[in-house]
């Protein structure tokens, strides 16, 4: 019995979730008594590999090739089956980013397995590992557990694990060089890319006021603006708002937008998708206005108000320009 | 081009959820179904190149016969036909559901299967990329915008923190859908009404030859999620709890 963690970068830099799958790899070695190992896969990775080293793990398997240069799904898929295959791990864990998003599927299918996605916790029973994921936007919960023979694949979710509590230790690292040929792969990735330059820093906030779908018309949010200037916050809005063009992308606050961390965030009429509380759920303090007792926002929330936003976020104003 | 749009019933956004009896899914009856959001951004996708490139948009839904309006409705907003593999699906997990729905598109040899990138309910997110790995076709996920390019395509994928990515591939290929990228048209009256005459034609997974397999992972249990804080609601009218909320602000939180 064995886990093995997938890591991610992007040129060189780590992608800060790899360290959450690789304190839930240690966790889980722990529970189940067996080893942990990482994998690193790239061009010119002999450093990153080296660090991870440092880790108290077993083994990082560093796998260095020219076609694993830039990311494409097929050669990730092709080259991590080559690893699980060869080192036969009971259990791999991912971060679940949007590359795991884009490859997983594809390597475990190609395995015959199915992955549990977007994992929110994991425990040991009976020596069976039970995985939770949310169904239905985070209305519900779920817990999954695999069958038959490994390796079984999951990915976890953003801040589900900490990625600062990885314990320490010495690890051995080993090269494995995928066979992968340059006509295995059929995609061509071009240039990464920024969207518009932005002219807002959301990251550096202490106030966020956020509105989503609740609001229903795009007349309707100078009601939020000015919410947001009582408070004497920014204002920040869920993907929805933004789609509509309700609101410029750069105030998108969720897994698609910004990651942000405020003393104080106010979500109006949010009803708390998963990819929405990724991006928010390090506030300080969470107040969550909406009319569903149920939305997922509640679960979340320090303070609530369940009702009309249309009524309650101009006492709401009028309170704070009053207790000023 | 050939374009099959695999669309999903999923239950309307506002619906009160019921956990089933059996506890391992939740309670069907008096749900109303709408189409699954992402999928109805790839069926617009899949319209629009068909606008500009000319050629063939085939609507794919599996589920019970409850899924029927949803599949109308897409034929009604312009898909040209249908196919409907009647199976309850319910909590089936992503790579049985992609075997169905590969087995139901392989003979149609499209040009380009496009699918949103998750559902509404179960949200593996990973159907779509099963689908191409069954059909043996390249893909993209997370796809905002789709330019036909000499014999293949160029994709504008989403990244991570406002980065982008555009990717070339050869056609046949698949790509999932990333909600939002246009404006969803309404289904004309007309539409409606051509819709009636549109072919849905109805295939099992036994029609199809797929037989259930083991899938590797079960779902256990479904049950509300725990709340990880304690949140203290404010009662009374809005203006009374709109100061109960500042007090509390102010005086417990101490961030205003």
């Amino acid at each position: 019995m064995s886990i093995l963690a997938v890591l991610e970068h992007r040129a060189g830099a780590w992608n800060r979730m790899s360290f959450e799958a690789l304190t839930a790899a240690q966790q889980l070695a722990r529970e189940m008594g067996a080893p942990a190992s990482a994998a690193v896969l790239g061009s010119g990775i002999e450093g990153l590999a080296g660090e991870i080293a440092g880790k108290q793990l077993d083994r990082v398997y560093a796998m260095e090739h020219e076609l694993l240069a830039d990311y494409t799904p097929d050669a990730w898929s092709l080259a991590l089956r080559q690893l699980v295959e060869s080192v036969k791990p009971t259990v791999v864990l991912f971060p679940h980013t949007y590359q795991v998003r884009d490859f997983l599927p594809k390597l475990a299918a190609s395995l015959g397995r199915v992955a549990v996605s977007d994992a929110v916790a994991c425990r040991v029973v009976d020596g069976a590992l039970l995985l939770t994921r949310q169904l239905f936007q985070g209305k519900l919960n779920a817990d999954f557990r695999f069958t038959g023979e490994g390796p079984h694949f999951a990915s976890l979710q953003a801040g589900a694990w900490r990625g600062d509590q990885l314990a320490a230790g010495s690890a051995t690292v080993e090269k494995f060089s995928p066979c992968i040929e340059a006509t295995d792969i059929r995609t061509r990735p071009l240039e990464l890319f920024r969207g518009s330059q932005r002219t807002v820093d959301l990251g550096s906030a202490e106030i966020i006021v956020s509105v989503g779908r609740g609001i229903k018309e795009a007349e309707n949010i100078p009601l939020v603006e000015t919410l947001a200037q009582a408070f004497g916050g920014e204002l920040a809005a869920s993907r929805p708002i933004c789609d509509a063009g309700w609101l410029p992308m750069e105030r998108q606050v969720g897994s698609s937008g910004q990651t942000v961390a405020p003393k104080l965030y106010v979500a109006v009429g949010i009803s708390g998708a998963i990819q929405h509380l990724v991006g928010m759920k390090g506030a300080k303090t969470i107040v969550a206005i909406n009319k569903d007792p149920d939305a997922p926002i509640f679960e979340i929330a320090d303070y609530g108000i369940v009702g009309d936003l249309f009524q309650v976020v101009p006492e709401l104003t009028e309170a704070l320009r009053k207790a000023k | 081009m050939k374009i099959v749009v695999a669309i999903k019933q999923v239950p309307g956004r506002d619906s009160q959820l019921r956990i089933a009896s059996s506890g391992r899914w939740i309670d069907e009856a008096d749900l109303s179904y709408e189409i699954n959001e992402p999928d109805a951004y790839a069926l617009e996708a899949g319209l629009q190149l068909k606008e500009k490139h000319g050629g063939e948009v085939i609507a794919v839904c599996a589920g019970a016969e409850r899924v029927l309006p949803t599949v109308r409705e897409a034929l009604a907003k312009g898909a040209d036909r249908a196919i409907h593999i009647d199976e309850e699906t319910g909590a089936l997990d992503p790579l049985a559901s992609a075997r169905l729905l590969a087995a139901a598109i392989r003979g149609e040899a499209p040009d380009l299967v496009l699918t949103g990138l998750q559902s509404d309910d179960l949200g593996y997110g990973q159907t779509g990329v099963i689908l191409a790995e069954l059909l043996g076709v390249p893909h993209a996920t997370i796809v905002m915008e789709v330019e036909a390019q000499g014999g293949g395509i160029r994709v504008k994928r989403e990244l991570e923190g406002g980065w982008f990515q555009h990717v070339e591939m050869p056609l046949p290929a698949l790509l999932t859908i990333q909600s939002g990228i246009s404006k969803l048209r309404y289904a004309t009256l007309m539409g409606i009404k051509k819709a009636k005459t549109k072919e849905i034609r109805r295939v099992t997974a036994a029609d199809l030859g797929i037989a259930s397999a083991p899938a590797g992972i079960a779902l256990d249990r479904v049950y509300l999620p725990e709340r990880t804080k304690q949140t203290q609601l404010f009662q009374g009218s809005p203006k009374e709890a709109a100061a109960q909320l500042v007090e509390k602000l102010k005086f417990e939180a101490r961030v205003i």
